[in-house]
Parts: structure tokens; sequence; C-alpha cells
């Protein structure tokens, strides 16, 4: 427990991501089974259960420190956990460990016992370590550990320790169950990759290029391709076995949880790839409206009939058993029809294909996709003869995105970035005028600007410094960015009532007086709101 | 001495503090001597518990303070020509006139912090500016004075705030160098206090390498060794060449904290930006200042050492001036201690 609560202070602290892997590597080579299968778990977030309940600990902190103190101490420090970390009053007359349990001794115990014993289990432990080693107990014990490491960085560390791609990880990551002792052998070169054909799992999947206008038109014709809408959703693996029924993310996380109404639904045996969205009223809903279910791990009924999910399908990777990877395109989509006529799905459409003649036709579907107000993002052109490859297959599949929108916006706050731009004013929040010559913020971007603009920037604001807020430093009102960004949406929650999607610092406008920006109201004309 | 041959007994009297110190808008005032304690505005008449800039201002008409308090100000050119000085080393009794004596204990906090003891008409108030009971092979330790009033400071009134002892946030640090030999460790430090107190744990911690330091640590680095204190090697990270970057490779550079990712620290290679304070207690302040180090060193007492603080100087009265007072003032009087709030303002938390 004493490692894995070291290993945890260690990955907390450490900004960049390739240290943090180093530093999970290093633990996982050195730490023997079970308890580095654990503790990837909880890192992973892939634990089922929880040890202990929140309102213990709270009963706990309530029968020994005085109540006002504990809520003064909480508001202070922000949260409950570190709040009794950093504060736990020690017992009376204390039972000494001479050791600190490991961490599958400490959920073995936890598991085998009742309420009561629970609870002194609890105290036994907390009386018996050190503020951050308290602290991962009970980050641990409620899974609400927050060590800004992703299930994909953790995969990715597997993955290097084991010199394969992180493809190979995703395709049986979910076929795999804590404390991943199969796993592990397999890393050590102990034993075969574990056998996980009856499992519900990942498949890596396969991604499109950007067209390359210049180059790409001219490979492109109706006798080899098909086009479909780019849909503004996001991509989602569909895998069942009949019984059991998984949603995957494009990176194979598994998100089933946040969508039982889909999962509920499907109705066949195989694995689909397509675009999630949502149907609010029976039309498609935008990015923004599919956002409010993907924030809920454990949607509201209420929220699922008001945003129910759908799926609008492209593509088939099996059926009943049948892997059609290597089949064409075109042979794919028959039996993707085939399969959604034999089996009609109440949540899962087909994509359709857009009929063209000629490359001006493919313009002009273009066009009209940046008429719908960001719904669709452009256009997919697939080769009709290309297999189902994962990973980014050259030719295979484009994307053809409509122009961004531009507008011209003024810098309002500029905070420091990480790791290598910890010593750079790199992150950027931007504004827009109002009717009454307020500037009200419309976004934030970190990226668009080259090495050489950023210290430009940095100088910038480092010489029109007004106001501290913490980390966050205010400008004056003097500089112009063109940003771009793929589409805005009305929001509550911001100030200025909108949200950018994908915004980034498309140009540096040195030379334009920031009371020439852009208002609030051609953001409006943009979005055709 | 003879205030030792005396108990504190003999200074309870009905005499009442409340009627001769007062909180004034510039500061805590002695009215019978006609002076401040740590006035945040110049003064006739001041005493300066320690030279930490919240505490100590220049401007002063006359100053009272330690020689080593006096010697920190005139680094810092807190005083001038025409400012009067008088130095009292720990313990020498000095009389201010109208019947209030003066004298300093050491207060724990940095080189040449003290505790204003005043005397007057039988009662005995200590104000103890800031102060700490952890050890510091940086200066003298705090002394318990027994007197009528204790003014103490609240800074990490929190039960939360329970320092560890320094020598595992060091050996956290010794630890780092080892695993992460390629990166120059920055930490940040207070120029006056913290940096000397890190140095020199760290050399009874056993690091020998050189400490290479940010210009502003200087003058005050030197000062300390002027009064005998001894942190080996250390070189400004000036005197390197630029080009140079290696030297500082597995090495400790210390800096003021706002610089362990400014500007400043794009001279080194990969650096690992480290805060030393006692706020790194709290993991979203850490975060915060970007630090991927959090070293939890504090020049203040904790929640623990501030109640024993008070309770052990036995005074009937305890008034707080700044930091989170209320929780303080209500833990004392939750043990039946007679505390109360000053209203301080002035104090900048964020110097320690």
């Amino acid at each position: 427990m004493d490692k894995f609560a070291q290993l945890l202070d260690d990955l907390y602290f450490t900004n960049s991501n390739l240290a943090k892997e180093i530093i999970l590597t290093n633990y996982l080579r050195a730490t023997p089974d079970p308890d580095r299968g654990w503790a990837l778990s909880a890192i992973a977030g892939t634990l089922s259960f929880d040890l202990f309940k929140r309102n213990v600990i709270k009963s706990l902190m309530m029968e020994r420190m005085d109540p006002f103190l504990f809520d003064m101490s909480r508001d202070y420090v922000g949260e409950m956990s570190e709040t009794v970390a950093l504060a736990w009053p020690q017992s009376a007359d204390p039972v000494r460990l001479n050791r600190l349990p490991d961490l599958h001794e400490v959920i073995a115990e936890f598991q085998s016992r009742d309420k009561a014993g629970i609870r002194d289990y609890l105290i036994l432990l907390l009386d018996n370590m050190t503020p951050s080693q308290r602290w991962a107990l009970l980050k641990l014990g409620t899974r609400g550990l927050r060590i800004g490491m992703s299930a994909r960085s953790v995969k990715l560390t597997l993955a290097k320790m084991k010199k394969v791609d992180i493809d190979v990880i995703e395709s049986i990551w979910h076929g795999l169950t804590p404390p991943y002792l199969d796993l592990f052998a397999w890393i050590d070169g102990e034993a075969e990759l574990p056998d996980l054909s009856d499992k519900v799992t990942f498949s890596p999947v396969m991604l499109a290029h950007p067209i390359d206008e210049d180059k790409d038109l001219a490979r492109i014709s109706p006798a080899t391709h098909i086009a479909e809408w780019k849909w503004d959703g996001i991509r989602v693996q569909i895998s069942s076995n009949g019984t059991e029924t998984k949603i995957f993310s494009r990176k194979g996380e598994d998100i089933s949880g946040s969508f039982p109404d889909l999962v509920s639904s499907v109705n066949f045996n195989g694995i689909m790839d397509g675009e999630l969205l949502v149907k609010p009223g029976g039309e498609l809903g935008s990015f923004n409206d599919l956002q409010q279910r993907l924030n809920k791990k454990k949607p509201t009924k209420a929220l699922m009939e008001k945003l129910p999910a759908h799926i609008i399908a492209y593509d088939i990777l099996e059926v009943d058993g049948h892997n059609l990877r290597q089949e064409t395109l075109s042979e794919r989509r028959e039996k993707l029809g085939a399969a959604l006529s034999e089996n009609p799905q109440t949540r899962i459409d087909i994509s359709e294909t857009l009929p063209f003649k000629t490359i001006d036709d493919l313009h002009n579907l273009r066009e009209k996709a940046a008429q719908t107000g960001g719904l669709i993002e452009g256009l997919m052109i697939k080769n009709t003869s290309s297999a189902y490859v994962s990973g980014r297959p050259k030719h295979a599949w484009y994307k053809w995105k409509r122009d961004p929108f531009l507008l011209d916006a003024v810098l309002m706050y500029a905070r420091r970035g990480t790791g290598k731009r910890s010593s750079y004013y790199s992150d950027y929040t931007f504004g827009l005028w109002s009717e009454d010559g307020d500037l009200l913020p419309i976004g934030k971007a970190y990226f668009g600007f080259t090495d050489e603009e950023l210290k430009e920037i940095d100088k910038w604001v480092r010489n029109h410094k007004l106001q501290r807020f913490g980390p966050v430093q205010e400008v004056e009102k003097g500089l112009v960015f063109e940003v771009a960004f793929d589409s805005a949406q009305e929001s509550k929650r911001h100030k200025s009532g909108y949200a950018l999607r994908f915004p980034r610092i498309h140009r540096i406008r040195w030379d334009k007086p920031a009371s020439e920006a852009d208002k609030l109201s051609s953001l409006k004309v943009l979005v055709g709101t | 001495m003879a205030f030792r041959e005396q108990t504190w007994e003999s200074y309870i009297s009905n005499a009442s503090p409340e009627k001769w110190m007062q909180v004034r808008p510039e500061g805590l005032y002695c009215a019978p001597a006609d002076i401040y304690i740590d006035p945040h505005q110049p003064v006739g008449r001041a005493i300066i518990t320690h030279g930490h800039a919240d505490h100590a201002r220049s401007g002063h008409g006359e100053v009272f303070a330690t020689p080593e308090t006096l010697a920190i100000m005139r680094t810092r050119y807190y005083l001038k020509d025409e400012t009067a000085e008088t130095g009292l080393a720990y313990g020498k009794r000095f009389d201010l006139g109208h019947g209030v004596t003066l004298w300093f204990a050491s207060a724990g906090h940095i080189l040449g912090s003290a505790q204003a003891v005043l005397e007057y008409d039988g009662s005995r108030v200590v104000a103890a500016g800031d102060y700490k009971r952890h050890p510091d092979p940086s200066c003298a330790p705090f002394e318990v004075v027994p007197c009528d009033v204790f003014i103490t400071e609240a800074t990490f009134a929190l039960p939360v705030f329970q320092h560890p002892p320094l020598e595992i946030e060091v050996e956290k640090l010794m630890r780092s160098l080892k695993t992460l030999p390629h990166r120059t460790h920055i930490v940040g430090v207070y120029a006056l206090g913290k940096c000397q107190r890190v140095m020199k744990t760290l050399r009874l911690a056993g690091y020998d390498a050189p400490f290479y330091l940010h210009g502003a640590l200087k003058k005050l680095t030197e000062l300390y060794e002027s009064y005998g204190q001894d942190f080996g090697e250390w070189i400004m990270v000036s005197d390197i060449p630029r080009a140079d970057k290696h030297v500082f490779q597995g090495k400790i550079v210390l800096c003021p904290p706002a610089q362990i990712n400014d500007r400043w620290s794009r001279r080194f290679e990969d650096p690992l930006p480290t805060v030393a304070s006692g706020w790194m207690q709290i993991r979203a302040r850490a975060r915060q200042k970007r630090a991927e180090m959090a070293l939890v060193v504090s020049d203040h007492a904790d929640w623990g050492d501030l109640i024993r603080t008070c309770e052990e100087t036995g005074a009937e009265n305890i008034w707080i001036t700044h930091g989170r007072v209320e929780a303080l003032e209500y833990a004392l009087k939750q043990r039946g201690i007679k505390a109360k709030a000053l209203n301080m303002i002035g104090r900048d938390e964020s110097v320690e």
C-alpha cells in the first residue's frame, strides 16, 4: 500500500505524459502480482466496486472532529478526501501495525468484512498511515482517483512494455479483468496472449486521412468511391455477441454505461462502426446536445427520453462470428444493409451514400454541409475496394471537412502552459464585443500558432498585464486573434451564450485594433441561430 | 538574568493590557511607550519582530529589533541613514520610558526573528510575530515566555496543517535527484529564511554538491554566513556560461518561487519545478503553482503547535493577528482560553 501511495503521488505531481508512463512502467515492473494489477485497475478506472462508502468516512470524521473545524478545513482544502487525509485525528489508543498491508490485502480485507468491520478496518489503516497514504486509500476506496492519467495512456504504457502496437492492448483490454494476472504473464513473456474469443472486446478502428485537395481529388471517381455525410457526433463501435452489447469510443473506452437506451435496443451478433448522435424531438441533434449525454455516467430516464441515443452506421466488421474485415467496402456495406434489414434496429440507421457524378458535385455537397449549422461537418469519401484496416491506411478513406468558421476575437486572459511551455503564456481566452461594448469570452485555445509566434505573444502578454486571478493573467484588450472553429452552439454555461467547437488560433492580427474585432452578433450570423 | 528570576505569576495583576495595547490602523500599538509593533506604515517608533517584508518596512523614525533583524533590514534597504536603530540581543531588557520595558525572545521563524515582550504596570504582553516550533538549523529555537497576553499569528491555523518533519521532505528531494539525474531540480524558496533553512537541512542530510543560486538569494545568504552559518559551496547561476546547461543536471538550483517556471527557468535543460512552502500541503495549491514536486516546508507553527504554544504561555488572553483567525479563536475558546481576533490588516499570507 505504501508503494501504491508513492506511485499515485508521483503520477499526480508529474506533468509530462512521457514521465508518467516511465513512472508507471517502473512500478509495474518492480511490483509483484496481484498488487500491480489492482494498481493498474485503480488508475485505469476499471475497479467495479467501492471498498467503502463516502458517508462512512464522513461519519467517522464527525465523531472525531469538531464539525465547525471540519467544515472550515474542507472549505479551505476544497474536497473531502484530502481534508480527511490531512486532518485525520488519531484514535485515542491506536492499534499499531508492524507494516502496512499490501494493496491486494487491503482490497481482500475490505471485501470480506461486513459494515461494522469495514469501519474498524478503515480506522486501523487511517491510524497507521501518512497523509499521502491516507489520500491514496480514500481515493482508491471510493474510486475517486484523478491523477491526470487517462485509460489511453495506461494502455500505451502497457503497449510499450510489451513492445507491441497500442491496438493490440486495446483489442484485448475489455476482455480482461483486474487484477490482470493473464495480462502481466503475457507481458512478462511467460504466457500467450489470453484467449478472449467469447468476450465482447474492442476492435481498433479504421481512420480517414484529411483530403489533400490538390492531389487527392484527382484520384476520386464515382466508379471507385462513395461519398457520405460526416456527421458531427462521436465515432463509436457497437460490439455484441448476441447476449452482451458494448459501446466503445474511437479510442476503445467503454461508454456503454452512458447509453443504456442504445445498448438495450441492439439486437444482432457482430461489430458495427458508426457515428453516435442524439435525436431530440425525433430529429438529429447537435454535438452540444450529445455532450449532455456524454457527460453523464448514469443518465436519468428523463434525459434519455429528451435526448435518445442514435447511431448512423457505416461499416460492419463482424457478423455472426464471421470476420468481414478483409472484404471490400462494397461487400461490407451490402452485408451491413442485410444485417439491418434482417434484424431491424430501432436506433440504428445506415449511413446514406450521396450520389455524385463529378468532383464539382462533391464541392456542392460540401457546400451544403456548411449550411447545416455544424450538424454535418463535411464529407467522407471512401474507396469501395478498401478492406477494413485499423489505423490510417493511405488513400482508403478521406475526410473533407467544410472550411472552418473564422472570427476576429480579442485576447482577454492568458495562462501558462505545462511541461515545455510552463514558462510561456500559451493558453488564451478570447472574446467578442457585445452590443453594449463589453468584451465577452467565447472560447479558449492553446494551439494553432508557431513556436516563434508563441514567443511573441508571450512577450506581448508580459508587457500588457492587468489583474491576476490565481494562475490566470488578465491582459489589456489590445491583441486580436483570428480564431478558427468548426461550429458554435448556444450554451447557457458561457456568459457570451455560445460555446465554440474545436477553436484554434488561425492567425495573429498584430495589425488590427481591438475595437475592430468582431461582435457577438457576427457569431450569431455564422452559426445561423 | 533578572527577568528569569521572576515567576510569571508575579505578573498577573488587574492592570488590563487592553488599555495599554491597542490596534491602530498602522498596526499594534503600545500607548504608554508610543511605539508600534511591525507597523505597516511609517511611524515614529517601531519594534520589528523579523525581517520579512510584511513585518519590516522602511520609513520609521526609530527602530528596535534584534541585531540580526537590523542587519537584514539594512541589506534590504529598509533602514535609512537618519533612522535611529537600537539593537537588542535576545533577553536584553530595554527601558522604553514611561514604565514600559521591552525585550526580545527568539521566535524560531528565521534568523533574528523575535517575540517582542512588553512589560508595563505589572503585566506582560508577548507579541510573537511569526514563529514556529519545528527544529530549524538556521536560527535559534522558539522560547516559551509566560505572559498575560499572548499575541499570536494564525497563518496555518486549520487542523489540516500538520507539518511533517523537514527531513522527510528533504528526503523526497534527495530521492528524486537519484531517480531523475538528468533533470535540473529548481526549488522555489523565499530569499530570506526558507532558502537558508533548506540549504542547511540538505547539507545535514548529506547533499554535498554545490548549490546554484538565483541572484535574488545571494545577499541574504551571505548575511547568514556572516552570522556563522555554513552552507558549503554555492555558486551563482549567472556565473555559469549559458551554454553549459549540463552543469545543472541532477543538481539543486534555488530561486524565488515565482521563477521556477518563468522565463528565468528556460536556461535549464528539462527543469523539474519544485516549491518549498507550508502551503504545499494542499495539493491544489501545488498544482496551481505548476510544481512537479511539493516540499512541505513551513516556517510557521502548524495547527497543533499553535494551540500548544498558546497553552504553554499560560496566557489568560490570546489575541490573534493574521491568518485563519476564526478557526484558532474557536479552538482556543473550546479549551476555555479567552481568545479574540484583532482584525489586523496588511499581512500578506503568500510571504513566509
